[in-house]
């Protein structure tokens, strides 16, 4: 029983209900830091541990947390376990905390880690709240590694550094660039809804 | 290095080749909600300007007076955030009281601007390029100005786009990324004015 729900879980919040073209949420990390796929992949794996970690804190506290000020409290517990990220890059990865610059810190107004603190912590019991979260963010990164791996591959001829690219290949410098990153994930959400399964859209903010 | 000059360019580098939206990124999740039409996102744009303007000097001087000499750089994210949240409320507690036609205007947006990373981004940009405070409030005031200008020209297109036929899959964020796409290529035309990192 429980595990069949453990895997309800994981499949909506990975597939069903996806953060990035789902609900169009926390967009703005995805288009920034996805023109190579060494910083996307450690972007998404930043983004997995502080979902997870948030809405496991916040369902251990739901039933101490009083409703009015629970934004603010769900904000500071995001902030601590960004500050914990930043931290861990700059001491072990300090090229790549470098090429992300603010776009770490930026993970706090990331809309997907707050909506599903809302919209599935507050109201659940830890251990589910933990694979919601886990789920949410793997879909997350898998969104940002598809859009990284066209651009990366268009845009330098390479993936992680490596060529792939035949020798006559041109790069496209805008895949690089910031409209490259606006036609990829425009064109990237028609193909998903025109295949995934239909669902009527959801009024979204944040 | 003149300072007056500097800011100067800053400024208008935020608003065409910096733009804070489309070549950072940031403040999408709103854009792509908020730009239906051009009346709300002018509303938005407005709170947006005031309070990047505002925050970004209040940021600067919590950073470099109070963070910096307690060593505790750490804490900026946190520190940001709840700069951000406090300046909001009390704005919004200011203008209830004294302006109710401002309040109208601006009223609903405010509470959304908190979330908004572009706020945030600002100071987290400004930090990392070492400006100094005047150039700060510029970055801020023209990071505002530019990201209002985006989601102004949004709001007009997408008016105009409500009789245009779109393949069904690609309504709504599809084809309102493939059109911010189309401004941020119209917008490098800018880039060799001036350029900031």
């Amino acid at each position: 029983m429980a595990k069949v729900k453990s895997r309800t879980i994981f499949i909506s919040g990975f597939w069903k209900e996806n953060p990035v073209f789902r609900q169009i949420l926390g967009i703005c990390s995805a288009l920034a830091v996805t023109n190579l796929m060494v910083n996307t992949l450690i972007m998404g794996l930043s983004l997995i541990f502080v979902t997870s970690m948030s809405n496991l804190t916040v369902s251990i506290l739901r039933n101490v947390t009083p409703t009015r000020i629970r934004m603010m409290v769900q904000t500071l517990i995001i902030a601590s376990y960004v500050i914990i990220v930043d931290i861990v890059l700059k001491a072990y990865l300090p090229d790549i905390s470098e090429a992300l610059g603010p776009y770490v810190g930026l993970i706090i107004t990331n809309c997907i880690i707050m909506g599903r603190c809302e919209a599935f912590a507050r109201n659940n019991s830890p251990f589910p709240s933990f694979l919601d979260g886990v789920a949410s963010g793997c879909g997350y990164a898998f969104v940002l590694v598809s859009v990284a791996f066209v651009r990366e591959a268009l845009g330098f001829g390479t993936l992680f550094g490596m060529r792939v690219m035949p020798s006559g290949w041109t790069n496209w410098i805008i895949m690089v660039m910031a409209p490259g990153a606006f036609f990829m994930l425009g064109s990237f959400i028609w193909v998903v809804r025109h295949f995934g399964p239909k669902e009527e859209e959801k009024p979204t903010a944040g | 290095m003149e300072l007056g000059l500097s800011a100067f360019v800053i400024f208008f580098a935020a608003i065409f080749t910096n733009n804070i939206l489309l070549t950072n990124f940031l403040g999408m999740c709103s854009f792509l909600a908020v730009s239906r039409e051009v009346k709300s996102s002018l509303g938005l744009g407005l709170a947006v300007v005031f309070v990047m303007t505002c925050t970004s000097g209040l940021n600067y001087l919590v950073y470099y007076y109070l963070l910096v000499p307690l060593g505790l750089e750490h804490f900026r994210y946190i520190t940001f955030i709840i700069v951000i949240a406090a300046f909001v409320q009390l704005v919004e507690m200011i203008i209830e009281r004294s302006s109710p036609l401002l309040y109208v205007i601006l009223g609903i947006f405010l509470p959304l601007i908190t979330v908004n990373c572009a706020i945030l981004g600002v100071a987290l940009f400004m930090i990392i390029r070492d400006y100094t405070f005047l150039q700060s409030v510029a970055y801020g005031a023209g990071s505002g100005i530019g990201w209002t200008m985006a989601i102004m020209a949004m709001g007009g297109i997408r008016q105009k786009m409500k009789g245009a036929r779109v393949p069904k899959p690609l309504e709504g964020p599809g084809i309102t990324l493939i059109i911010a796409g189309i401004m941020a290529l119209a917008f490098i035309g800018f880039t060799g004015m001036i350029q900031i990192q």
